[in-house]
């Protein structure tokens, strides 16, 4: 299988503090990829660092093609959809107006029926389609983040934290769903995850990381099993 | 009875032009989320571009369109020299630079074309529009392309990719950057667009208050109050607007004892804040709930 | 329909950390020491300048509690200076009262005024706000011309106010060194008194329980109120204060100036000394004298540059300002604090 994302002796920084360093991992093409770690360990810094959103140095390579020195836009534009912490909806916008925008730099062709598509997948939205975003509750923001990158038809979707502040068998029906999509759409997946027990369960592999390194990787079930994960993330 | 009527008539006729600087003023809001205070003072300057090649000989409405263009891009050549270098820089920092650009526009004008009044062409004639004794063919015509214009926005802001694109990056710009949007030339473009309704506002003005460098200072400032009291995201209220502020001025000024002339203005300005303090977020704006 | 959005967005105002508030001890020292022994080496129309440097320095101070501490903004600072100013003069030109003794009672009734116009525009921020405030600057020149209270304010033409003589007291001292205090000089020291009273009062009001109330609401104003913060009194009280010290200000401007006039206080002084905030660095109390001695000199030197492009120079001028330093004379101040610490670990 052939490494779609990789990462090189990555570090991070906010300002003069760092927060991630030396980071390496693959991500395999088609692959469900999980990584887990404490508040702070740096998850959400690994998704900015992919996108450019903060300021990093050594290599990323998506396909090949370097990530580092493209504006963030840009390397959305090869292909890599990014659901944000917080979901990033356009509060004032539509459902449908939120969808649109997710494949508003594709061509016009097909975008209507991937719209159908997103509904199928999640027909709470096509109940709210003329809603402004803003109403969701936290659950259908979540699904409108996740059906807005989808729009993008993306090679790689990077989730951060999905799991956050939803009802247990929302989220439930959203891994469901990712898995789906995994399967039928080949899209690879890297989701960050507090939630250690449900993205273990729809993960090829899994990375953990703290205070901005590596510390472990390995197959998903085999992290899964492994005592100091169990204990320090899973609670038993 | 009669007074009041003919009141509200001129109010809507001067209110045309509140109407159209209010787009302009609406335009820059949804591309940058605050005010430029220069506004008024490039669609000055623009209107004078216009009077200058008129004057070499160039018909109304070549010259007219050429200054549009000119507009246009002046506003992204601005936006791209003086304002992105100040995107990173606090909120008040960027309110000076506006408050720089109106000191520079103004006092270049009036150096090219000094202070005295000039006589601006009109392509509707002043004739009574209709007969009727309060609005000329000119003003029926201001208040015809403001409505015209109005509608190209909203089409523009609801119907095309790139309206769509111009309102998400002014909204959450990560987001719109995360859906691959180039925020930056969003900003350029509203600039652009802007600069280019202040223009048409500005050539439309200058019949009725006559060209000269400080001829926009009033009207900006009922032009904001117009945007602010018509809700700064509704291209439609800022025509509303408009035209609401034209009348208030117009009844005040006739109803209120003791108002002169000077002290319209604040008393408009007062009648509208107690609009907002009712409605804040303008009559047509869509109140933003913040959820904590 | 209403849209819903977090409230994760940056705050409008960057907050200013308390420990930046002020110089350090060793640099005001230096600073005060000049600003006593100056007036000895130079003519009386330069110490005339620095007075209404001083003077204006204060009214930017004020403007920075309202808005670099409290987050809320004003264009409509000349209103009060202009109350200020009339209050002053009416006292000693209409009751004769002692010019020293106006100060407080413009003080205070610019502080009333302030917290009066405080009241309607607490349901107002940001671009609205700037509005209202604009009205207020905008009405008041144009309430002062009004015939109805020409018989206080003189109308059109305004009042002229004495200029007062430095105290008995101050010239029999000076007289056994064989020293005169010219007018102008008692002025610039009496002024400087009072400047330096108020900045302290400002200084340990922003350190205070209601300055951090202030910037708690600067900051996020909902938390603020549910941590039980009055944010109503609050920011009623901070507009009340910045009245006050901007119509101390005015009234100072009025004696120093020896007059007063309705077109002196236009929203062109608003906008001046909003400038004047922005130079000198937002939130920053001693930028504020930074920021005055920007718009006292700088349209001097624009002038002086070019006089038929002088706004077109000045436009330019800040623009450069804004541009090297886009947080303003407390940026420097930041670096050259940066530069000393690293060379004192050497």
């Amino acid at each position: 299988m052939t490494a779609l994302l990789n990462i090189k002796a990555l570090n991070a920084f906010y300002g003069q503090v760092q927060a991630l360093h030396g980071l390496e991992f693959t991500l395999d093409e088609g692959s469900v990829t999980t990584l887990l770690g404490a508040n702070g360990a740096g998850k959400t810094t690994t998704l900015r660092a992919i996108c450019n959103m903060v300021r990093t140095t050594g290599a990323i390579e998506f396909d090949g093609a370097p990530l580092t020195s493209r504006s963030t836009e840009n390397i959305v534009r090869l292909g890599i959809a990014h659901v944000p912490q917080g979901r990033g909806t356009f509060t004032t916008m539509t459902v449908e107006e939120n969808l649109q925008l997710g494949a508003i730099t594709r061509s016009k062709s097909g975008v209507a029926s991937d719209i159908e598509r997103m509904y199928a997948h999640f027909p709470v939205l096509k109940q709210r389609h003329t809603q402004q975003a803003g109403t969701l509750s936290g659950g259908e923001q979540q699904m409108l983040a996740v059906a807005r990158a989808l729009m993008l038809r993306p090679r790689l979707m990077l989730l951060d934290e999905p799991s956050f502040g939803l009802a247990p068998l929302i989220v439930r029906d959203l891994f469901k769903i990712l898995g789906k999509i995994n399967r039928e759409d080949k899209v690879t997946i890297l989701v960050v995850e507090q939630n250690a027990q449900l993205a273990l369960e729809i993960a090829d592999r899994a990375y953990v990381i703290e205070t901005g390194r590596i510390v472990m990787s390995g197959k998903a079930n085999e992290i899964a099993d492994n005592e100091d994960v169990r204990r320090s993330y899973l609670g038993y | 009875m009669e007074l009041l009527t003919n009141q509200v008539l001129a109010g809507i006729a001067t209110g045309a032009i509140y109407a159209c600087m209010a787009l302009a003023v609406v335009m820059i809001y949804q591309a940058i989320d605050h005010l430029n205070f220069a506004q008024g003072e490039m669609a000055m300057f623009s209107t004078f571009i216009s009077w200058q090649l008129m004057q070499w000989g160039l018909p109304y409405w070549v010259a007219f369109l050429l200054t549009l263009a000119f507009s246009f891009a002046g506003g992204i050549a601005i936006e791209r020299l003086l304002f992105k270098p100040l995107a990173k820089a606090p909120i008040l920092t960027n309110v000076a630079g506006f408050i720089a650009l109106f000191a520079i526009i103004n006092s270049c004008a009036g150096l090219i074309w000094d202070f005295t009044i000039k006589q601006y062409p009109t392509p509707f004639g002043s004739a009574p529009f209709l007969g009727s004794q309060l609005i000329s063919t000119h003003q029926a015509g201001m208040i015809g392309v403001t409505v015209l214009l109005l509608i190209a926005l909203y089409v523009f802001f609801r119907y095309t990719r790139i309206g769509l694109a111009m309102r998400a990056a002014a909204s959450v710009p990560e987001s719109a950057r995360l859906v691959g949007i180039n925020t930056s030339w969003m900003i350029a473009l509203g600039w652009g667009m802007a600069a280019a309704i202040g223009s048409i506002a500005g050539m439309l003005i200058a019949p009725v208050v006559f060209l000269e460098p400080n001829m926009m200072g009033g009207v900006l400032i009922y032009g904001f109050a117009a945007a602010v009291l018509g809700g700064l995201t509704s291209p439609f209220g800022a025509v509303i607007g408009g035209f609401l502020v034209g009348i208030i001025e117009n009844l005040a000024g006739t109803y209120i004892p003791g108002v002169g002339n000077e002290l319209k203005l604040p008393i408009a300005l007062a009648l509208i804040i107690t609009v907002l303090v009712v409605k804040p977020a303008g009559l047509f704006g869509r109140p933003i709930v913040k959820r904590v | 329909m209403s849209a819903v959005q977090e409230v994760t967005a940056v705050p409008a105002l960057e907050a200013v950390p308390r420990r930046a508030m002020t110089l350090g001890a060793g640099t005001s020292l230096i600073v005060l020491a000049l600003l006593i022994a100056f007036p000895l080496f130079v003519k009386n129309f330069i110490i005339f300048q620095m007075t209404m440097l001083l003077v204006y320095g204060l009214a930017v101070l004020a403007l920075n509690i309202l808005t670099g501490g409290s987050g809320q903004f004003s264009l409509g600072q000349s209103a009060f200076y202009a109350v200020g100013a009339y209050t002053s003069a009416i006292l000693m030109e209409h009751a004769g009262m002692n010019y020293a003794l106006t100060l407080p009672v413009a003080g205070l009734v610019c502080f009333v005024f302030g917290f009066l116009f405080g009241q309607p525009a607490l349901r107002l921020s940001g671009v609205y706000l700037a509005l209202a405030t604009f009205a207020l600057a905008t009405a008041m020149p144009q309430l002062l011309k009004l015939g109805y209270f020409e018989h206080w304010t003189g109308g059109v033409q305004g009042l002229v106010v004495t200029k007062p003589d430095a105290p008995e007291m101050v010239q029999s001292v000076l007289s056994w060194v064989h020293l005169k205090m010219s007018q102008d000089m008692w002025l610039y020291y009496f002024t400087l008194l009072i400047t330096m009273a108020i900045y302290i009062f400002s200084v340990n009001l922003l350190r205070s329980r209601s300055g951090r109330a202030f910037m708690a609401i600067r900051d996020n104003e909902i938390a603020a109120s549910a941590m039980g913060i009055n944010v109503a009194l609050y920011k009623t009280l901070a507009f009340g204060v910045s009245a006050g010290i901007t119509g101390v200000a005015g009234g100072l401007g009025a004696i120093a100036v020896q007059f007063v006039a309705p077109d002196g206080y236009t929203i062109t002084l608003a906008i001046s000394l909003f400038l004047g905030m922005v130079v000198g660095g937002v939130g920053w109390l001693p930028g504020s004298i930074v920021g005055s001695a920007f718009i006292i000199f700088v349209p001097n030197i624009a002038e002086g540059i070019s006089k038929g492009l002088s706004g077109a120079v000045f436009g330019v001028i800040l623009f450069l300002v804004i541009f090297l330093v886009p947080h303003g004379a407390r940026q420097v101040a930041m670096v050259a604090q940066h530069l000393l610490d690293r060379l004192k670990r050497r």
